[in-house]
């Protein structure tokens, strides 16, 4: 066990190394000046080869990839080329928003989505499973910049339950921070609940065919038994790897709620930060939201090797 | 929503002794089990009778598709109820089984009869320790805490020999060979000491070598513990030496019933002559064919008008094709058969059948009678069996010469 956690803790160093690479070329691959931007394009050539040279950017590249990467590891990832915040002071804003988000979505997709998928996959084909698969169909089908205005239109301006847009930061007032919270989270949480209740869902019925559940049937156990303490934790290794993929991938993936919402987070600031050409910024939310996918894959792997004992010892 | 570990809901069942009384143990009476499909009703058990005493085995040989499988599942109740069409009666140890709900049947199930299943790399839980997978019975049947059941649970594994079984305890299905496995799931199903055990296919999957062992083993423990075997198995060696008693399926019936010795002595069906001569002989010349039965079980959506087996038989009249045989008795009322024209001594009762030497010949060859014209048109039509009941070589220390 600790010798496969070692290998995949190597892997996400390496990983993580070669995201920085490729973050750090990224803003080098975009055409133009940065020294012609900073003065303008008037200026002399002389003035821009100064500005270059305290800049650092004569160096070659590897010289610069290190001075850059001393910099990230000391937790300075430069500054605003529009307003010069700090990108880490731009981070730090962004990314309880985000943790928030998915954190409430995450939680009540897996509580509507498992204990659905356990109660309908008894009796697969019945009522009860047919409205909920029909119903998640459409969830899937529904994009999240569908669901958040049609939920702005009916909870916010209809029904005035919740307000259409603001944030008020956790710290400040946690009551109205997670009143506002509910309807974006919503609006990513219908997605995520309809992958993990059909995954789970069809595994489910896969594992109740297999023979260890006659088996265990064959033992005299209670049907509730056998589904919890037979059936779940081998029907969820899908579940767990789409967690995985669906969590990362929300990860300022959330921008267009973010958006529709007005919350500043990392996806926002991200898409500003492309709109306006502000490279510092966004290759420090890039950088800090590839690393933070790397660690959930491995917080991911790190669950595998709990729910099955076959991970780590083949 | 948290699921426990307790017997819930009715009245505990006695189970009687029904030895004492000279009842058997288990009596099987017309049992019907068809499946539901797209293609029309399967009919995969169609009105089987038998009994089977306390302390004794039975044997049931038949084929893949024979409905022997589902004869182990109907007796005990296991199959889904979806789609399952369900008839005749199973009475186990005074109580009908197929009267039973199912909270009445699950304390019936793991405790008084319980299940070997073919496959030891499905049949368990990958998930789960072995040690949880044999206590769990042992706190649910027996109401043992669980130190209790662990301490049991290891004496269980050392009783099949399993060395070291306090560490085993803690090992998942992956980590142990194919025979471990399947010693382990004899230790699951004998947990609570059931009276009678289904042994469906227990050496299938398993080597040769281990195979032998696996079916001592169970005959040993089945002598200490004084419990009744089903062994159902494709392989009339594997039976031949560790049953009281035979019964042969074809096509969802029976169609010879007798004691071990007077089945082997006295064959009256062609079908089990036909097994007989699958099996691989260490007497025959080396380089020679496998003797195969021709053809493939009948379709069990519409099986045959007359007797199942008569489109491969190659003593089928034309009575045979137009009418099903009773299953009856000539002689010893213990031994039943389903033919019109059964065999003595090896030959066939059919008219027109002189020939001294068993007419199943050497799959393909040249063995097939042309006397019957019956006969050689069933093998015309049929293509050479793609399967063999002769492709598992037997354990050579089984003695499958009959005394």
């Amino acid at each position: 066990m600790a010798k496969y956690l070692l290998r995949r803790l190597i892997q996400l160093v390496v990983v993580a190394f070669i995201i920085s690479v490729l973050v750090f070329l990224l803003v080098h691959l975009l055409p133009g000046d940065p020294a012609a931007q900073i003065l303008g394009a008037n200026d002399t050539a002389h003035n821009r080869a100064v500005l270059n040279k305290q800049l650092g950017l004569n160096l070659p590249l590897w010289h610069q990839y290190i001075f850059w990467l001393k910099g990230v590891l000391h937790g300075n990832l430069g500054q605003s080329y529009l307003n010069h915040t700090p990108v880490t002071q731009v981070i730090s804003t962004g990314w309880p928003i985000d943790l928030e988000l998915i954190i409430i979505s995450q939680v009540i997709a897996f509580a509507v989505a498992i204990p659905l998928a356990l109660i309908t996959s008894r009796r697969p084909n019945r009522p009860v499973d047919n409205i909920s698969t029909t119903a998640t169909f459409g969830m899937l089908a529904l994009p999240p910049f569908v669901i958040a205005p049609i939920m702005v239109a009916v909870f916010a301006v209809g029904l005035h339950w919740f307000p259409a847009t603001g944030y008020i930061p956790f710290t400040q007032n946690p009551a109205t921070n997670l009143h506002d919270m509910i309807l974006p989270s919503l609006a990513i949480t219908a997605g995520s609940i309809a992958v993990y209740y059909r995954l789970f869902r069809s595994d489910l019925i896969s594992t109740l065919q297999e023979d260890f559940v006659t088996m265990a049937r064959s033992k005299g156990l209670s049907p509730r038994w056998i589904m919890w303490r037979h059936a779940f934790r081998p029907s969820s290794f899908s579940l767990l790897a789409a967690a995985g993929v669906n969590i990362g991938a929300l990860i300022a993936g959330t921008f267009i709620v973010e958006f529709l919402f007005a919350i500043p987070g990392l996806g926002y600031s991200l898409v500003q930060a492309v709109n306006q050409r502000d490279y510092l910024v966004v290759q420090g939310i890039t950088l800090v939201v590839a690393v933070a996918y790397v660690v959930i894959q491995f917080l991911i792997d790190f669950l595998f090797t709990v729910v099955d004992p076959r991970v780590t010892r083949e | 929503m948290k699921a426990r570990l307790k017997r819930t809901g009715g009245d505990t069942l006695e189970f009687k002794d029904v030895g004492h009384r000279g009842e058997p143990l288990l009596v099987v009476d017309d049992l019907h089990t068809s499946f539901r499909t797209g293609r029309g009703t399967v009919r995969a058990v169609d009105g089987v009778s038998l009994t089977v005493d306390e302390g004794k085995t039975l044997g049931v040989v038949g084929e893949s598709g024979s409905g022997k499988t589902v004869l182990s599942r109907s007796i005990m109740g296991l199959l889904p109820p979806r789609d399952v069409i369900k008839s005749g009666t199973v009475r186990f140890a005074g109580h009908d089984l197929t009267a039973m709900d199912p909270v009445q049947l699950r304390q019936v199930w793991g405790a008084e009869l319980s299940m070997i299943f073919q496959d030891p790399m499905t049949a368990l839980n990958p998930v789960k320790r072995i040690g949880v997978q044999i206590t769990e019975s042992l706190r649910l049947h027996l109401g043992m805490d669980r130190s209790e059941a662990t301490a049991t649970a290891i004496e269980l594994l050392r009783s099949v020999g399993i060395p070291s079984p306090e560490q085993r305890i803690r090992w998942y299905p992956f980590q142990l060979s194919g025979g471990m496995r399947q010693r382990v799931m004899i230790a699951i199903a004998l947990a609570c000491s059931p009276r009678l055990v289904m042994a469906d296919e227990p050496t299938t999957g398993l080597d040769v070598t281990v195979q032998a062992q696996i079916l001592d083993l169970l005959a040993e423990l089945q002598r200490e513990r004084h419990m009744a075997v089903i062994l159902v198995t494709h392989d009339l060696g594997v039976v031949a030496t560790r049953a009281d008693d035979i019964v042969v399926m074809y096509a969802g019936r029976i169609v010879e019933q007798a004691p071990t010795k007077t089945l082997f002595k006295e064959t009256r069906m062609p079908y089990t002559q036909a097994l007989m001569d699958s099996i691989p002989r260490l007497s025959d010349p080396s380089g020679i064919r496998l003797h195969a039965i021709a053809g493939r079980p009948p379709d069990l959506i519409h099986p045959p008008k007359g007797c199942r087996f008569a489109p491969r038989c190659p003593y089928a009249q034309d009575k045979c094709h137009q009418s099903e045989p009773p299953l009856r008795t000539a002689g010893s009322p213990d031994h039943l058969f389903a033919c019109w024209f059964p065999l003595v001594n090896g030959v066939s009762t059919a008219p027109g059948m002189s020939s001294g030497s068993s007419v199943f010949g050497v799959s393909g060859g040249s063995g097939t009678p042309g006397e019957s014209a019956d006969a050689s048109t069933a093998s015309d039509q049929v293509p050479p069996a793609p399967w063999s009941l002769a492709d598992t070589p037997i354990d050579p220390d089984a003695g499958l010469e009959p005394s």
